[in-house]
């Protein structure tokens, strides 16, 4: 521990300029997803297996009339931004609070604001990848997505909103319960969803009374959505349940988060 | 500051000049880190007022300013050491040479391995760096050396007093009467949430000169004739035969003139052992000397 380079100890304070701790801040928080081996399991491996043998899920379950893939894709897309923006999200923000990463950070000069900014930039950026990896191959894998343009304009409305509804609700888990308690929710509604939430089946093939509910859940309303909106139809009603549900999460979220 | 029905902090003032280093000295749970915290703006001020460098310590513009070693965690489990270190460095305008400061606080062996690998004594030192990096005007560090090796330990002290040269400020919590002693110009020790002493390290110890020689000899020695030969103030008792104990301002002088006296007198001591008041000592006659 001996020195050879004299340093200027001399105070010198100042904050970084608010772009460069926003662009360090997403980078950071994206470098440390992709490099936890669980996560990249949970937002692309279990998406693209599901893919890959959701083509023959009509074997299982039965989706109602249309392909399979064409069912499939759009649910597996549904997957994808609820395992990056809730799951992995919640478990990740969990354990920044539990080891002191946001009271550090809190005691820098990154303005909170900016520390959700840098999240908000990891989690596009992950959904980025998603879906540039698991759209062509849905499309590989025969998956002819109607409607055209207009179809690529809803479903980008619809990530948005559901990134919005879904980090909202990840949060608020991750800004209230303990970090252990974050992951076992965070895991266990995610699985819930997969199975019962309205993401891969269709909700038509629900019995009336849980499709009116699962219309109202953001999952339902995500999967739901991107299916319509890729058969060519509106999906004005699902947007409008998953911006409810934003405004909701994330006044719930501003009012009870705790740093620490 | 209460948590619950737990007062932890009561009827606090401390005033920390510019340029100093200030220990806040107690025993655990004695309320060092609610203290700290309250100033670095992580919990409201519930009764009266704390300004930090003429601030509200909750004001953002103080972030910049304040340099916060948090007593444990505060980076990423999955990140690198200088990964770390840098991140903090690029939140700052003007921050140190991070390879310069890494070399410095020997974190460069372990700059690759992530955080929740580091050793508890690498963990600590990563720590002060990022508490540093962004050349703050005032520093919070707390208990900067526990679980720190000898030679980690005296880098630190080093360090912090390096940076006092250099014009910053430092404020320490810490349990080591040695560090408190070493390091700060001033020293709160806090007990049970009150300031019960404030001082420089050497007015606390002074405060109740109990410095001593104790020297054994034959029995029976001129207690009075001695007494006349040490200077004025100067106490010598035999408490037991052939056991002395000389108090007052003990010095190299009156330890000679004591040996002297002897020489004069043929007579030889057995043994002598001069007592010296430390900190320690002050703090356990302050604290009490009990677990709790």
């Amino acid at each position: 521990m001996t020195s050879t380079t004299p340093l200027d100890l001399a105070p010198r304070p100042g904050s970084a300029p608010l772009g460069a701790m926003l662009r360090a801040q997403a980078g950071m928080e994206l470098k440390l997803m992709l490099r936890n081996g669980e996560q990249v399991l949970l937002t692309l491996v279990i998406p693209l297996l599901l893919l890959v043998m959701g083509t023959k899920a009509d074997q299982v379950v039965d989706l109602g009339p249309g392909r399979t893939i064409d069912i499939i894709a759009p649910g597996v897309l549904a997957l994808a931004v609820l395992s990056t923006s809730f799951t992995s999200l919640a478990i990740s923000t969990g354990f920044d609070r539990r080891y002191g990463v946001l009271k550090r950070l809190g005691a820098s000069p990154l303005p909170r604001s900016v520390l959700l900014l840098g999240k908000v930039g990891a989690v596009a950026a992950v959904e980025a990848i998603q879906l540039a990896v698991l759209v062509p191959t849905a499309l590989a894998l025969g998956w002819r997505p109607d409607g055209g343009a207009v179809a690529w304009v809803w479903a980008l409305a619809l990530v948005v909103a559901g990134t919005a509804a879904f980090g909202s609700l990840g949060l608020l888990i991750a800004g209230t319960l303990r970090a252990e308690a974050t992951l076992a929710v965070a895991n266990l509604v995610y699985v819930l969803l997969l199975v019962g939430g309205g993401l891969m089946v269709p909700l038509s093939r629900y019995p009336e009374a849980g499709r009116h509910v699962m219309e109202l859940v953001p999952s339902g309303a995500l999967g739901e959505g991107l299916r319509e909106a890729f058969a060519g139809g509106s999906a004005l009603a699902p947007l409008a349940v998953l911006v409810g549900w934003s405004l909701v999460a994330g006044l719930a979220t501003v009012r009870t988060f705790k740093w620490e | 500051m209460r948590y619950g029905a737990t007062t932890a902090v009561d009827h606090l003032d401390l005033e920390i000049a510019t340029g100093t280093v200030t220990a806040i000295l107690g025993p655990n749970g004695a309320g060092k880190t609610t203290t700290v915290e309250v100033c670095e703006g992580f919990r409201p001020v519930q009764h009266g007022e704390v300004r930090v460098l003429g601030l509200d310590p909750r004001d953002a513009s103080l972030r910049p300013r304040i340099g916060v070693m948090l007593q444990s965690g505060g980076a990423w489990s999955g990140s690198r050491a200088d990964e770390m270190l840098r991140h903090i460095a690029s939140l700052h305008a003007h921050p140190l040479d991070v390879d310069g400061l890494v070399e410095r606080l020997g974190l460069g062996s372990c700059g690759r391995t992530p955080y929740r690998r580091l050793s508890g004594g690498q963990q600590q030192r990563l720590s002060l760096a990022m508490a540093i990096v962004g050349r703050p005007e005032l520093l919070f560090l707390d208990e900067p050396t526990a679980g720190l090796d000898p030679q980690a330990r005296r880098a630190t002290w080093d360090l912090v007093t390096e940076l006092r040269d250099h014009g910053v400020t430092t404020v320490l919590t810490t349990h080591f009467m040695d560090e408190a002693e070493q390091l700060s110009d001033v020293v709160h020790v806090v007990d049970a949430g009150r300031v019960i002493a404030s001082g420089t390290p050497a007015e606390l110890t002074h405060e109740s000169a109990r410095d001593t020689i104790r020297f054994t000899a034959a029995a029976g020695l001129d207690v009075l004739d001695l007494m006349h030969a040490l200077p004025e103030g100067t106490k010598v008792e035999e408490r037991v035969a052939g056991s002395y104990v000389v108090t007052g301002e003990v010095d190299p002088a009156l330890l000679s003139t004591l040996t002297a006296w002897c020489a004069s007198r043929k007579v030889l001591p057995e043994s002598i052992l001069v007592e010296h008041q430390t900190l320690e000592d002050r703090f356990l006659d302050l604290t009490g000397r009990s677990l709790r």
